[in-house]
């Protein structure tokens, strides 16, 4: 059993001691030559996830919609990923005359390298993870405005006027949505203490003592929104204004065609799943879990939050442009700080070591209670935004539908007359 | 530390070069037959009138302002966040007390109509 979980590690440690007996004599190579081939597998497992992963979503949606997908290529059409590959390598790429070149020609590579980087810190089980970075959770959030950069560099690039227009909705779109992001990490870095992943998941585990609860539990609030605006923040359905073909063609990626098409498709679907394990890490315990091998409970979790994007993205319609910016602003962004305010009074009111209380006042409670305290309270944050938020909107629709009533009555009017 | 940091910048260089290499896989293996046409802006087979790099919307400044007033506060609350277990609750009541004047300045903007979007 131990085995079995200690596998990609025991796989590691097995070649860092062969690369290590052949570059002995040079420890500084040596290291080079270990994180080379660690960046090389970890950047080849994402784009195989990539390549399985449009599959899959193909097929999900196709099943959702009452299709059938993708089923010629190969059996249950297993192999359209491969087709897929050999087209993009062989269609005829085109830079348009009027293209800033260098800028139009950079931007592919650049949201594919800044999407791959994330994985860098990514901890996959005990003692496997690129590198265990003390500010993880920052990195991750820092790595992942790369894309705006890239998008903003496509778009003002191509010299297209839809271009442009989608360019700058998606960068206004992931820019606003960063803001919730970045307040709903926050609670988890305040009850852990510590921005590193690794420290993330071990106060999610039975390790020194802490509960072993997940803080999906503590904070089903800053679950939610954080989930959402990493929706928003890969530009997935239902926010996947930038390629909304009947207003803007295809948004920022309008000129793009072959392989620098497929490098903005891969950054994409590779910022998705990140945010998908981000988000397994944060609120669900990463690979903590009973029985199974840690990485596959990592699979497994992060399968299951992908698995909610694809429903979703078969279920719900595009919103509009305005929808998007006041969720955002006039939703998550206040919310959420009226969610932190009132969880970090309760997290020091209600304190769980005994050393803390003595030094800084606040009642000492166990942390199965503390949990229960700020489960509860999140909830009702959770609950009561709603309901004042249904009510707005309630009141807002019933304005537009008496102007619309209005509009109406003065053109029978008009026809009349 | 510096080594932790040493890894990000080989997973960077690294997948530039892998993607780098696709790219330049895919130039030699694709067909090159450029004409006029092709090479024209698309627009849905209209030519293209007047230039793309205009002004823009105003608004798009305004949200852009606006995150950056709530993007200095994130960053300046994680270093609190990281540190918190160690604060005194009066330390803590500051800390709240600056998250909701920023919270009034954000119902301010919104008062003033400049997160609508028409």
């Amino acid at each position: 059993m131990n085995f079995i979980n200690d596998l990609l590690k025991i796989i590691g440690d097995f070649i860092a001691g062969i690369i290590n007996s052949i570059f002995g004599f040079s420890p500084f190579l040596a290291d080079l030559v270990t994180m080379g081939l660690a960046a090389i597998i970890l950047c080849t497992f994402a784009a195989l996830s990539f390549m399985g992963l449009t599959y899959v979503e193909r097929k999900v949606v196709a099943r959702i919609q009452d299709r059938v997908g993708p089923n010629q290529a190969g059996p249950f059409g297993l192999l359209q990923p491969i087709a897929d590959g050999i087209k993009m390598f062989t269609k005829e790429d085109t830079t348009p005359a009027a293209a800033d070149r260098w800028v139009y020609n950079l931007a592919p590579l650049v949201i594919a390298v800044f999407a791959l980087t994330t994985y860098a810190v990514l901890p996959f089980a005990p003692g496997v993870v690129g590198t265990n970075l003390n500010v993880g959770v920052f990195f991750i959030i820092a790595i992942g405005s790369g894309s705006i950069v890239a998008i903003i560099m496509a778009g003002w690039g191509s010299n297209n006027k839809y271009a442009l227009l989608g360019a700058f909705r998606t960068v206004a779109q992931l820019v606003g949505y960063e803001v919730p992001m970045l307040l709903n990490v926050l609670p988890v870095v305040m009850i852990t203490g510590s921005l590193g992943l690794v420290d993330i998941i071990n106060q999610q585990t039975t390790l020194n003592g802490n509960p072993g609860i997940p803080f999906i539990v503590f904070f089903p609030f800053s679950a939610l929104v954080f989930l959402i605006s990493g929706i928003a923040e890969t530009a997935r359905s239902p926010f996947d204004l930038l390629e909304a073909e009947s207003e803007i063609v295809a948004g920022f990626h309008i000129e793009y065609s072959g392989m620098k098409f497929a490098l903005f498709f891969l950054g994409e679907y590779v910022n998705a799943l990140a945010v998908a394990f981000v988000f397994s890490t944060l609120f669900l315990g990463g690979y903590a879990g009973p029985v199974l091998p840690p990485y596959i409970w990592l699979l497994l979790k992060a399968a299951v939050v992908f698995f909610i994007f694809m429903w979703l993205r078969g279920t719900l319609p595009r919103i509009r442009v305005d929808q998007m910016h006041n969720l955002n602003w006039k939703f998550f962004v206040p919310v959420s700080i009226v969610h932190l305010v009132v969880v970090m009074v309760l997290m020091k009111l209600f304190v769980t070591s005994p050393a803390l209380a003595q030094a800084n006042g606040g009642i000492l409670v166990t942390p199965a209670a503390q949990a229960a305290i700020l489960f509860v309270a999140s909830t009702l944050v959770l609950i009561g935004s709603l309901t004042v938020a249904a009510r707005r909107a309630r009141i807002m629709r019933l304005q537009e539908e008496a102007v619309l009533e209005q509009r109406r009555a003065e053109n029978i009017a008009a026809v009349s007359a | 530390m510096r080594t932790d940091f040493a890894f990000v910048g080989v997973m960077l260089v690294t997948a530039a070069l892998l993607m780098g290499v696709a790219l330049i896989a895919a130039s030699l293996l694709r067909p090159k037959k450029p004409s006029k046409a092709k090479l024209e802006t698309y627009e849905c087979g209209m030519e293209t009138v007047g230039d793309t790099w205009v002004q823009f919307r105003v608004q798009y400044y305004v949200i852009a302002l606006v995150f950056v007033l709530f993007d200095i506060e994130a960053i300046l609350l994680f270093p609190i966040a990281v540190a918190f277990n160690s604060l005194t609750f009066f330390a803590v009541a500051n800390v709240a007390l600056f998250v909701i004047v920023l919270l009034i300045a954000l119902l301010y903007a919104w008062r003033k109509g400049a997160l609508d979007w028409e």
